[in-house]
């Protein structure tokens, strides 16, 4: 008995302890068919009396039942003339849809059923015994598929379109036998089956927790939620933006302390030994005052975090470490680096592309009925959520808002013109001001320091902040005129303070040239007399001791002359810079948010006016400023790095901190922005930025590594007379003369001239290719739009719903909005088993439904079709047999919008 | 249910296991667990939804939201990986019909809202921002313009959105 063989099977799986719940004919399917037998018998009497038998709880007879009662309820059900039909087919597989069916169907008919029996075959073949019962059933079950599909297509009246659509339906079927024909069989392939649907699931979990694991480790990701949930995504951009610049000087950090600090301190001279690595005679005193370490002189000066500490020896430790080579080239790398994740992760971020606001379909209705996650079960989450999901929605309705604003478009054409003059104006009046104080700062140098006032010694400081304080709300109040989207507002606001800062640091380079000019000059005169003063002890050493053999000048190194070693100034001059920015920055988080915050919530209680709604209020968060700020103190580090290794583990600190306290800041005393807004999904603003710094602190150091000449006293290039001479003595020495001579050759201007040449014809083609394809990505979008335009306005001529549906239908040809028919169907005996289950479901439903809840028929109808309960254990089988093989015609379904086709016999 | 659970496959038993432990012991005959009790799980404990899954998946005559067994195993089914997104859809569509008559009309959207944007007044939207998102809403996508969205058009749209299928997902 084929009942008891299926039990036996289903039996087998529960020992092997093997959940196949999902698929078809497994032994769960068992389960949930004696489930909601039991059930029906329970809960809805009708439903009971419409099987025709009363459902029992028992099992044996249950399974007694099962090849009786499904025929008698198939016969009740329906006594259409496809139900006959399909009971002949069962009962003699040979004759073949005779009698209702139209001539064209059976020629179709027979071609199935030699595809079937080919089928069939090749299933024998494989599995060298015979098909089961149940296989033949599933066949059955596809060909019905297929077939009812055919008649579908036939109303369309395209037989070879029919023909088509037969032939994908029967591939399909064979797929589907394939995949599933495991848990058909039984002995080993069912075991196999049984152990790949384990597997499986153990897969499925396993990658869920590795996602999890995956977002675990994602440093800050739980904090950077809970600013954007709170703040929108624009104020969480900049903290994607510090982590992502974290990421950067991380590995920044490992090169510079891998590659040249541990190498030094493991294996190059102790501090003491000559005389860069000791603090001189005359400051030894107060090298350790904290004031004098504060300014990073003494023992700070002379360590490992500055240039002038490391020796000029080619080699060091028994590892024979090329230092100096190092060196320069860590220096050079760390551009490099830089220079390369800038520009890939700005390519990657332009693959997401859009400049934000999605312009997806259903923007709102995503948000609205997608959004939610049923899986969050801690309330503190649900709260973030909650928020998120607010702010979510109202950075959508600013950028609806946007939209729609109707505008008069000359008016806010000149409003813009203005504000950009306006804007232009004092970003000139600005750029004057500052090269007018730095000319007048140049000529109070030449002057004796002492007549000078304090202000006039720090005017260009003062200057300086004075602008950094004035300008931007400046410019933001100018940009009120331009009535930007607070995104595109942001950008200019940022290219504008951008423009500002870099007076900033042309004064500062300017100020650090002078001072290295100034070195240089007074390293020559010291170098001459050093060299003058080592040729007159040699020459009393002969003339006295009358040998040639002269011992070096026995001085402690403590005492030996040295140059001013310029690097290590300018290294000395970017980390005090950092430094007071860091302070800085810190300080007006704590006294201009949290003592303002404090201010405001406390005295509320004894104030006159409302000091919450009222002026002083909460700080919002200044994206742009800490945006600049970020970029700005990068580019320090870039240009400061290869005089100060120390400064990068300084701003890996810094940028660490910074993360926290400026999270805690934001999320303690901040209050989002008045119109929260979407920041564009890719923050390549940021990183245009940030790229423009780094090329513009690659220029003075380049420029520095190429033409000046190094101390002669001081730093892993010393005695050299230029940097880059390093490599060019290991090339000499170390590498085989082959490589020398491709060197020369490389560097020959013959060559050089055609590589840039070509690179040049390769930068034109790949930018008009892509060009190109951006034409081609916005004609394909307009033709989307149109096509969607289209669609609607079709659809919103038609008066009957069931076009739309019909039209649904072809829209998503995978997942078919009507229902799986199989419910529907009367199935042929043996199939009933399973089917059984869900059939009176569906029967079931829409009564308990209309008794209990008191809905109207008609909604009900049509909710109850798909018969969801039953679907989820559903194969992913028969489907969108769709029209006639409903029964009755449903008649209130109609004019829904989820209708059943009108029947087509 | 004695006779159910002898039946129960090891797939089911945890589920049966959690089930039992809603039922208190005076009322182990009782077939169904009243909603209260169902809302107290820990994972249905803060959804917004948690009064509307129960209705929608009560069986119930009382019309009091209580779940039995097999409405349990229902919801559970209607959660899990293995529901297909038809199935997921519908179930969150008669989630979101509030007043179940079959179509998100305004009302149904602005209590959909609310439930989203959680039961704080500060974090409510204001009407203004209501009517504009709703109006939003109904524009893209409602496709016969009646003023409604309809389960074939809320399915139209769920069926594009990449992310409904993970996250319709409750897991005991």
């Amino acid at each position: 008995m084929p009942s008891q063989k299926k039990n036996d099977i289903a039996i087998r799986m529960e020992d092997v302890g093997i959940e196949i719940d999902g698929e078809l004919d497994s032994g769960s399917e068992d389960e949930a068919r004696r489930r909601d037998r039991n059930r029906k018998a329970k809960a809805s009497p009708r439903a009971g009396g419409r099987n025709g038998k009363p459902a029992t709880s028992e099992d044996e007879e249950e399974e007694e039942d099962q090849d009786e009662a499904p025929r008698k309820r198939a016969r009740k059900k329906k006594a259409s003339a496809q139900d006959s039909e399909e009971e002949e087919e069962e009962d003699d597989r040979s004759v073949k849809r005779k009698g209702t069916k139209a001539a064209g169907r059976k020629k179709k008919a027979v071609e199935e059923e030699s595809e079937e029996s080919e089928e069939e075959e090749r299933g024998k073949k494989k599995k060298g015994r015979k098909v089961t019962n149940k296989k033949q059933k599933d066949e059955q079950n596809k060909e019905k598929k297929g077939d009812a599909k055919g008649k579908g297509g036939k109303d369309k009246g395209n037989v070879k379109d029919k023909k088509n659509k037969n032939g994908k339906y029967s591939r399909e079927c064979q797929a589907f036998v394939e995949k599933f024909e495991g848990a058909l069989g039984k002995g080993k392939g069912r075991k196999l089956y049984a152990y790949k649907v384990m597997m499986a699931k153990k897969m499925i979990k396993f990658n869920r927790d590795f996602d999890n694991f995956k977002t675990a480790c994602i440093p800050w990701e739980r904090k950077i939620k809970e600013v954007e949930s709170h703040f929108g995504s624009s104020v969480a951009s900049y903290f994607i933006f510090l982590r992502w610049m974290y990421g950067l000087n991380l590995v920044l950090f490992a090169f510079m302390f891998g590659l040249v600090v541990l190498p030094e301190v493991m294996m190059g001279l102790p501090y003491g030994s000559i005389a860069r690595k000791t603090v001189p005679r005359a400051e030894q005193e107060r090298a350790m005052d904290i004031s004098v370490l504060l300014d990073f002189g003494g023992y700070c000066k002379y360590s490992i975090l500055f240039y002038g500490f490391y020796n000029d020896e080619r080699t060091i430790g028994v590892l024979q470490f090329r230092l100096p080579l190092s060196y320069l080239l860590v220096g050079v790398g760390i551009f490099g680096y830089s220079l390369m994740v800038v520009i890939r992760t700005m390519a990657r971020n332009s693959d997401e592309g859009g400049d934000g606001g999605d312009d997806g379909q259903f923007t709102f209705a995503f948000k609205m009925f997608t959004s939610w996650d049923y899986l969050i079960g801690n309330p503190e989450t649900a709260d973030n959520k909650y928020a998120s999901i607010t702010t979510s929605f109202k950075e959508s309705i600013v950028d609806e808002q946007e939209n729609q604003k109707d505008e008069n478009i000359h008016l806010r054409r000149f409003l813009r013109v203005l504000a950009n003059f306006l804007i232009l104006c004092s970003l000139g009046g600005s750029g004057f001001l500052i090269y007018f104080v730095v000319k007048r700062s140049q000529e109070f140098a030449n002057l004796d320091q002492d007549e000078l006032s304090w202000f006039e010694k720090n005017e260009v400081e003062f200057v300086m902040s004075l602008l950094g304080l004035v300008c931007p709300p400046l410019f933001e109040t100018i940009a009120e005129l331009e009535e930007y989207h607070p995104r595109i507002a942001l950008k200019w606001q940022l290219g504008r303070i951008f423009a500002l800062f870099l007076g900033n640091l042309y004064t500062f380079l300017f100020a650090l040239f002078d001072e290295v000019n100034a070195k240089l000059e007074k390293e020559k005169s010291i170098r001459n007399a050093t060299i003058w003063g080592l040729n007159e002890y040699y020459s009393n050493y002969s003339s006295y001791h009358n040998t040639t053999d002269i011992p070096p000048p026995d001085i402690h190194p403590a005492d030996v002359i040295r140059g001013p070693c310029w690097e290590t100034a300018v290294g000395i001059e970017f980390v005090k810079l950092t430094v007071s920015d860091i302070q800085v920055t810190y300080m007006t988080i704590l006294i201009g948010d949290f003592l303002r915050a404090m201010i405001v919530r406390f005295l509320n209680y004894c104030w006159c006016w409302d000091l919450e709604a009222g002026f002083p209020s909460y700080g919002e968060f200044d994206i742009s400023g800490n945006v600049l700020g970020l970029i700005f103190n990068q580019g320090m580090i870039w240009m400061g790095a290869f005089y100060a290794p120390g400064l990068v583990g300084l701003n890996v600190l810094r940028l660490l901190t910074s993360m926290y306290y400026q999270s805690w800041a934001v999320m303690s005393c901040n209050v989002p922005h008045e119109r929260v807004f979407k920041a564009s999904k890719s923050n390549n603003f940021y990183m245009g930025l940030l790229l423009l710094v780094l090329f513009l602190s690659l220029l003075p150091v380049v420029y520095t590594i190429m033409t000046l000449p190094p101390s002669f006293d001081c730093g892993p290039f010393s005695g050299r007379e230029q940097m880059y001479n390093v490599v060019m003595e290991t090339i000499e020495n170390d590498l085989p003369a082959f490589i020398g001579n491709i060197f020369t050759y490389a560097t020959n201007p013959g060559l050089i001239l055609p590589a840039v040449l070509l690179m040049v014809l390769a930068i034109y083609y790949l930018n008009a290719t892509s060009k190109n394809y951006q034409n081609a990505n916005l004609e394909l979008k307009k033709k989307m739009q149109m096509a969607r335009d289209e669609e609607k306005n079709r659809r919103n001529n038609k008066e009957n719903t069931n076009q739309v549906m019909q039209d649904l239908e072809d829209l998503l040809p995978n997942r078919s909005l009507l229902p799986p028919a199989a419910e529907e169907e009367n199935p042929p005996p043996d199939k009933v088993r399973e089917k059984g289950s869900k059939s009176p479901k569906v029967a079931k439903r829409p009564g308990a439904a209309a008794n209990g809840k008191g809905v109207n028929l008609q909604n009900d109808v049509s909710l109850a079709a798909p018969n969801p309960k039953a679907a989820v254990t559903h194969p992913p089988g028969p489907r969108g047999l769709s029209g006639n093989a409903r029964g009755p015609p449903p008649g209130p379904v109609r004019g829904r919008g989820r209708g059943t086709p009108p029947p087509r016999h | 249910m004695g006779t159910t659970a002898s039946q129960l496959g090891k797939d089911l038993l945890s589920e049966y296991q959690r089930f039992s432990e809603l039922l208190s012991k005076e009322d182990r005959n009782l077939t169904s667990v009243p909603m209260e009790k169902v809302l107290s799980l820990p994972e249905l404990k803060s959804n917004p939804f948690r009064k509307r899954i129960c209705h929608v998946f009560s069986t119930s005559d009382m019309k009091d939201g209580s779940l039995t067994f097999e409405d349990f195993l229902d919801l559970l089914s209607a959660f899990s990986d293995s529901a297909t997104l038809e199935i997921k859809s519908h179930y969150a569509f008669r989630i979101f019909d509030f007043d179940d008559d079959g179509t998100l009309d305004g009302g149904d959207l602005e209590k959909l809202v609310n439930c989203l944007t959680g039961e704080t007044e500060d974090s409510r939207l204001t009407p203004e921002e209501m009517r504009q998102l709703i109006s939003n809403i109904l524009e893209e996508s409602d496709i016969d313009k009646d003023g409604t969205v309809n389960l074939s058009e809320f399915q139209h749209v769920i069926s594009r959105s990449p992310d409904f299928v993970s996250s319709f997902k409750i897991v005991l």
